[in-house]
C-alpha cells in the first residue's frame, strides 16, 4: 500500500493568528518565532481511527445523556447537524466529532466555572458522534446561554458550542466553535474576531434550518465543517520511495 | 474574469478555551458521563517495546505554568508503525498510539505512559528518528500547536533526522529533545514546553 498525497498547505491567514491582543490570554501564550514548515510524512498523514465500539449512540444526545431517567436538560431544544467535508468537497465519513458547551443559562459543568448561573442537574454538556458514510453528523442538545468572561471588564461570549474534529490525518486535527445566526454578541466577541477575514468569521455561524426542525418539538441549526484536503495522486507526489 | 476554482476553505480554528475537559476529558472537569473516555491508554496492554513515561510542564511567556492545557499524543509503535490503514505493517492488538493528556490544575504538571516508538520511515525513504507527535491546545491558544518529542538517548538517529536538521538554529534543536532519567526503576523522559520567550519550543506548521 502506498500513501495518498499530502494535505494542502494550511491557510494561516484564514485562521486566527497566535497573537491577538484583544483576546488577552493569547499575549503570553503566543509563540514569537515563526512556525517551522514541514512537508507531510507518515507522522502527519496518519491519525487515530475510531469506531462504533468507542462510543455509545446515546452520546450524541446532550438533552438526555446526563439526565436522570425520565428527565431532560432545561432549555431551548435544538438539533445541530451538518456535513464534514474536505477542501475538495469530499465527505469525511466515520470521523469523530465531539462537542461541549455551557447549559441554557451559560454555566459550564466544570470545577473551575464559578459563574452564578445555576448548574442544570440534568445537563452534562458534552457529546460525541461519528459521521456517517456521507460525512453527516448530528447532535441533539439545548441552546447554550451567553456568559460573561474576564477579558475586558464587560465581555460576554456569544452563545457557542465547542467542536472538535479529527479527519483521517493528525494534520487535519481541528478545534473550533459554532455560533448562532443573528446573535448580537457575535460582532463584539474578541475570540471570534481574532479571525481576520470577515468571510471566515461567518463560516463559523450556524444557520437556522427550518426544514430540519421537528415541528412542535425541536429547532434545527445547520453547521458544515471543512477539514484540510489532500492532493490526489494525479501528479505523482509520493511521500516515499524514489 | 478567469475561471473559478471550486475548493472549500478549511473551517477556521478557535481556542479550546478553559473548559476543554468537559468535552474531551469530562473526568478531569469533575464528572463522569461516558462509558469510556477516549485517549487514556495510548499503547494498550500488548504493545512490545520499552515502557516509558513522558512528563513535563507547559510554560507561557512569563514562565508561568499553563494549568489548563490539553495535549494530544500521536505515535508509532516500537516497530515504527502507525495504527492507521494507510501505514504498511501491523500494530499490536489494542495499540492505538493516540492519547489525551491533561495537566494538573494546580501545578500544570502532566505526564503520560506509553511505549517508546521506533524509527518511522520518512519522505524519500529517509528514516525519521523515534519521536512522538504532539498537538497542544488551551485557553489563549487560537490554533493548536504542533511539535514533536525526540529522545536524548537516540543521538545518532537524531543527528540524521530530516526534521531536526531543518531547524536552522542548532541551539533550538534541544527544545524538542526529551531528557531520559530513571525514577524508582521507571524510565522517565522530561519534556518541558515553552510557548514563548527564552528557549521557546520549536513548533511546526504541518
Ligand atoms: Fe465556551
Amino acid at each position: 500500500m502506498t500513501y495518498k498525497g499530502e494535505f494542502y498547505q494550511r491557510d494561516r491567514e484564514w485562521h486566527p493568528p497566535a497573537l491577538t491582543p484583544d483576546y488577552k490570554t493569547s499575549v503570553a501564550r503566543a509563540p514569537k518565532h515563526a512556525l517551522l514548515s514541514l512537508q507531510n510524512s507518515a507522522s502527519e498523514i496518519t491519525g487515530p481511527v475510531f469506531g462504533h465500539d468507542d462510543i455509545d449512540p446515546m452520546d450524541r444526545d446532550l438533552i438526555h445523556n446526563y439526565a436522570r431517567p425520565g428527565e431532560a436538560a432545561i432549555g431551548e431544544r435544538i438539533i445541530v447537524h451538518g456535513q464534514v467535508l474536505d477542501e475538495n468537497r469530499r465527505p469525511v465519513p466515520n470521523t469523530l466529532v465531539e462537542a461541549w458547551q455551557a447549559n441554557a443559562g451559560g454555566r459550564y459543568r466544570h470545577r473551575k466555572d464559578t459563574y452564578l448561573a445555576p448548574i442544570d442537574p440534568n445537563f452534562g454538556g458534552c457529546g460525541r458522534t461519528l459521521t456517517d458514510e456521507n460525512g453527516y453528523y448530528y447532535f441533539r442538545t439545548v441552546k447554550p446561554g451567553a456568559y460573561p468572561w474576564r477579558n475586558w471588564v464587560n465581555n460576554w461570549r456569544p452563545a457557542h458550542i465547542h467542536i472538535s474534529v479529527f479527519g483521517t490525518g493528525f494534520a487535519q486535527r481541528l478545534i473550533t466553535q459554532l455560533y448562532f445566526e443573528g446573535d448580537p454578541l457575535i460582532p463584539k466577541c474578541p475570540i471570534l474576531n481574532a479571525i481576520p477575514n470577515p468571510e471566515a468569521v461567518q463560516s463559523l455561524v450556524a444557520v437556522l434550518d427550518m426544514n430540519a426542525t421537528i415541528p412542535l418539538d425541536t429547532m434545527a441549526w445547520r453547521f458544515d465543517i471543512v477539514l484540510r484536503g489532500r492532493r490526489s495522486t494525479l501528479f505523482e507526489n509520493r511521500l516515499e520511495g524514489n | 474574469m478567469a475561471q473559478h476554482l471550486d475548493y472549500l476553505k478549511e473551517t477556521p480554528s478557535q481556542t479550546a478555551g478553559p473548559y476543554v475537559h468537559i468535552g474531551l476529558a469530562p473526568g478531569a472537569a469533575g464528572f463522569d458521563i461516558y462509558k469510556t473516555e477516549l485517549g487514556k491508554d495510548i499503547a494498550g496492554p500488548n504493545a512490545a517495546g520499552e515502557r516509558i513515561r513522558v512528563e513535563g510542564v507547559v510554560t507561557d511567556g512569563i514562565g508561568a505554568p499553563v494549568k489548563d492545557v490539553m495535549l494530544e499524543v500521536w505515535q508509532a509503535n516500537a516497530s515504527g508503525i502507525y495504527a492507521h490503514p494507510e501505514h504498511p505493517g501491523e500494530v499490536e492488538d489494542g495499540f492505538r498510539g493516540w492519547g489525551r493528556v491533561i495537566s494538573d490544575f494546580n501545578t500544570g504538571e502532566w505526564f503520560f505512559d506509553t511505549v517508546k516508538p521506533g524509527a518511522v520511515m520518512g519522505r524519500s525513504g529517509r528514516p525519521m528518528a523515534p519521536h512522538i507527535n504532539l498537538w497542544i491546545v488551551a485557553r489563549g491558544i487560537n490554533i493548536g500547536l504542533n511539535t514533536r518529542i525526540y529522545f536524548d538517548d537516540e543521538a545518532e538517529a537524531n543527528a540524521a533526522d530530516p526534521v531536526i536538521n531543518l531547524i536552522e538554529w542548532e541551539s533550538r534543536r534541544k527544545t524538542i529533545i526529551a531528557n531520559r532519567s530513571e525514577k524508582d526503576g521507571k524510565v522517565v523522559y522530561r519534556f518541558d514546553i515553552r510557548l514563548q520567550g527564552e528557549n521557546e519550543t520549536v513548533f511546526f506548521d504541518i
